[in-house]
């Protein structure tokens, strides 16, 4: 017993504990448990480096460092092919007007660009305006053409030569049954055109 | 009605012996203080200094918002005092302010002498004014305080200057006082409940501490291992938010939210259990569904761990994950809600009376439920894909959190003065403030919903012109909430000088222990020998 029979001797902690019953050894116990959960938590803050990585990487979240597949393009339509053929003309202009390439084959949801050579024969600049037309006609709003020299004007010096693209992608929704394309171009001459040549007049515009 | 104790020999006045009405005296007395009376009024007063430092922060933003354009302050000094007034407010007045709670009454609830161990009492409080110095200091570091954000997110909190240091360091201390002070409340709630007080007959205000205290020694540590993680990437080498060295930014809300989302519910659940005090004592019924309430509240706390990632719904997160953090945020709406009906249940039939204690419940009751709706839309992820960071998230946690658990502090302690003083406090002042409270408060934050649905964003010290005339209400608000804290201090203060005398049982609803065993005021020892409970 704390102390023998002389209270006054005790301390004020020592009075308490015996008065009120209280267990020291139970509150320690409890101390250290709650203690030890606490340097676990803490630990546990630390563990969440590790696993957010293993989390992460079994997720295939966001995973920056090593991409797991090639990048692939899926809208491309890989199981059919579509024959294009390409056509000029011009109509009442002394130009040469022909593709580059007659025909290519292509996939829908491709991104193609083919190209068309033009010089103007005669001796003076004209002005010149391309004009698509599609066989068959339903084809047309397929093709889209996200570049194209037919979008402007183009304005030809006497005797130059001219090379010029037409990027486009055939829309996936293209019918199964229409596998040959002809895309054709006539150039009109713009009458009362302006004959000076400026930045806009580029092809690529 | 102390139980004396049979063996106190009055006439030797050693230290070693404390009467009921032998107390030391001084310097002694506070600063080497282990009863837990003391330490409660310590943490209590330590709280509402904290609440006007972080207030005048408050201020300074709301001035500098009052009109568009930059006219008052420096955008870093701005982004200090949003961050600042942050961390204060959380960590500096509402917490100590329920830990002061706590310390007060727990032991008076379940008919012990004190706390389980006094001495770490007294260190957990004590390591509260050095914290508070850091923070305040940190103003007055080189580059001054951190703008930040008080959620400290990487990577701007590891390039910011020296006051990051000295704000880590500040929160390592508040972290060690939370932890030492919840290992306290629980041994104490544990193991020395008077006999026959089984934990399913205590009060309420002591399971809504049990809880909390759990979800502090479980989170906390995450926190503090956070900002370590911050500063020794800072100062150490370490890159773990860094993905130039392989880390990641998004890790560090990751682990912050771990702690920040239970960090909310432990503002919330001591709050709670004020109330459940206080309604049922002004109702003069007891609490309706008190085992639905204790496990409601347990339910609170665990899906707390669970749902951490709805503050992050914007950080790159996979569908798949928002909508596991969706259903479960929503889930928590669940039990909070029936601890509300729980509460409208215990008064209704009730023989009601509207004393400032009960207004101020009242109000968190009204209040508190606006801020969980604000919540709900915030948890619906299209929805807070909006909204995340703009003032309608600020509007909402400060419903919770002001018109919340501050409000639940002042019901508290309007209703527990008389036994800690002995003096009853000015009944029609205290109606003044709430009422002044209640309607600034309003005025100061709901119009920040419309600001927030409108596109404004949160942190900024200028904004667009569309937001002005809300800003300018809002800032108008603010100043006329801050200067009706002054009539509380003014009132505790005539109380505790000049008020009535206070009868044992001044609320005769209130049937906790405190109310049916112990005088007004209750003595610096009480409960020396337990009560036996039937």
């Amino acid at each position: 017993m704390v102390g023998g029979e002389c209270v006054f001797l005790w301390s004020h902690a020592e009075v308490l504990l015996v008065g009120a019953m209280i267990n020291k050894r139970a509150n320690n116990r409890m101390m250290t448990r709650l203690s030890i959960f606490a340097a676990g938590m803490f630990g546990f803050g630390f563990l969440l480096v590790p696993f957010y990585e293993k989390i992460c990487e079994v997720t295939g979240v966001n995973n920056l460092i090593k991409p797991a597949v090639a990048v692939v393009n899926t809208q491309v339509d890989v199981s059919r092919w579509v024959s294009m053929e390409f056509d000029a003309n011009a109509h009442g202009l002394n130009w040469e007007f022909k593709p580059v390439q007659r025909t290519m084959k292509v996939h829908p949801g491709e991104m193609v660009q083919v190209e068309y050579d033009v010089t103007n024969k005669g001796d003076r600049a004209t002005v010149g305006q391309a004009i698509p037309s599609y066989g068959p006609n339903h084809a047309g709003p397929f093709v889209r053409k996200l570049e194209c020299f037919c979008f402007k004007q183009q304005l030809l010096q006497a005797g130059e030569t001219k090379r010029m693209p037409v990027q486009f992608v055939l829309d996936g929704g293209l019918p199964a049954d229409l596998n040959t394309i002809t895309l054709s171009y006539t150039f009109f001459e713009v009458q009362g055109a302006s004959l000076k040549p400026t930045k806009a007049d580029g092809v690529n515009s | 009605m102390e139980a004396v104790h049979t063996h106190a020999d009055h006439g030797h006045h050693d230290h070693g012996h404390d009467d009921h009405d032998h107390k030391p005296t001084g310097l002694k007395r506070w600063l080497m203080s282990t009863n837990h009376k003391d330490i409660g009024t310590m943490y209590l007063w330590f709280s509402f200094c904290m609440f006007i430092v972080g207030g005048i922060m408050a201020l300074v933003i709301r001035s500098e918002l009052f009109q568009p354009g930059l006219q008052i302050v420096k955008p870093e000094f701005f982004n200090s005092m949003t961050t600042y007034h942050g961390l204060i407010m959380v960590f500096g007045a509402i917490m100590p302010a329920f830990v002061g709670f706590a310390n007060w009454l727990i032991p008076m609830q379940i008919g012990a002498a004190d706390m389980a161990f006094p001495r770490m009492n007294n260190l957990s409080f004590w390591l509260l004014p050095p914290a508070a110095f850091l923070l305040i200091g940190a103003q007055f570091a080189p580059g001054g305080g951190a703008g930040v954000g008080w959620t400290l997110y990487a990577p701007l909190s590891t390039q910011a200057g020296p006051a990051m240091d000295l704000t880590i360091f500040a929160i390592h201390i508040l972290g060690m006082s939370s932890i030492m002070g919840s290992i306290n409340i629980i041994t104490t709630l544990l193991n020395m409940r008077a006999p026959g007080m089984t934990l399913m007959k205590m009060p309420m205000f002591c399971w809504t501490w049990l809880i909390t205290a759990y979800l502090l020694v479980a989170v906390m540590p995450v926190l503090a291992g956070a900002v370590t993680m911050t500063l020794t990437d800072r100062h150490f080498g370490t890159h773990f938010f860094n993905a130039a060295g392989g880390g990641d930014p998004v890790l560090y809300q990751h682990i912050f939210w771990f702690f920040g989302h239970p960090e909310v519910y432990i503002i919330a659940i001591p709050a709670f259990g004020v109330v459940s005090q206080v309604i049922p004592a002004f109702s003069r019924k007891p609490l309706f569904g008190y085992a639905s309430m204790v496990y409601a509240t347990a339910s609170i706390a665990i899906l707390s761990f669970m749902v951490w990632a709805h503050h992050m719904y914007t950080a790159g997160m996979p569908v798949q994950a928002q909508l596991y953090f969706m259903y479960a945020t929503v889930l928590i709406a669940v039990p909070t809600g029936v601890k509300v009906f729980n509460w409208v249940a215990t008064m209704w039939r009730g023989s009601l009376t509207f004393e400032t204690p009960m207004l101020f419940a009242l109000g968190f009751l009204f209040l508190f439920t606006l801020g969980g709706f604000t919540g709900l839309v915030l948890s619906i992820t299209p929805v807070d894909v909006q909204l995340h960071d703009t003032y309608y998230v600020v509007a909402h946690f400060h419903y919770v959190m002001v018109a919340g658990a501050l409000f639940s502090a002042f019901a508290g302690i309007y209703f527990w003065l008389p036994k800690w003083t002995g003096r009853m406090y000015d009944e029609k002042l205290g109606r003044i403030h709430f009422w002044l409270s209640l309607v600034f408060f309003n005025l100061t934050f709901f119009v920040q919903h419309f600001l927030g649905l409108a596109g404004m964003p949160r942190r900024i010290p200028d904004y667009a012109l569309q937001f002005a005339e809300f800003n300018a209400i809002s800032s108008v608000g603010a100043f006329g909430f801050g200067f009706s804290q002054l009539l509380f201090l003014y009132i505790v203060i005539k109380t505790i000088t000049s008020g009535e005398k206070a009868p044992d049982r001044p609320w005769e609803g209130a049937d906790s222990l405190e109310w049916t065993h112990l005088p007004s005021p209750a003595p610096f020892h009480s409960f020396v020998e337990p009560p036996v409970i039937k």
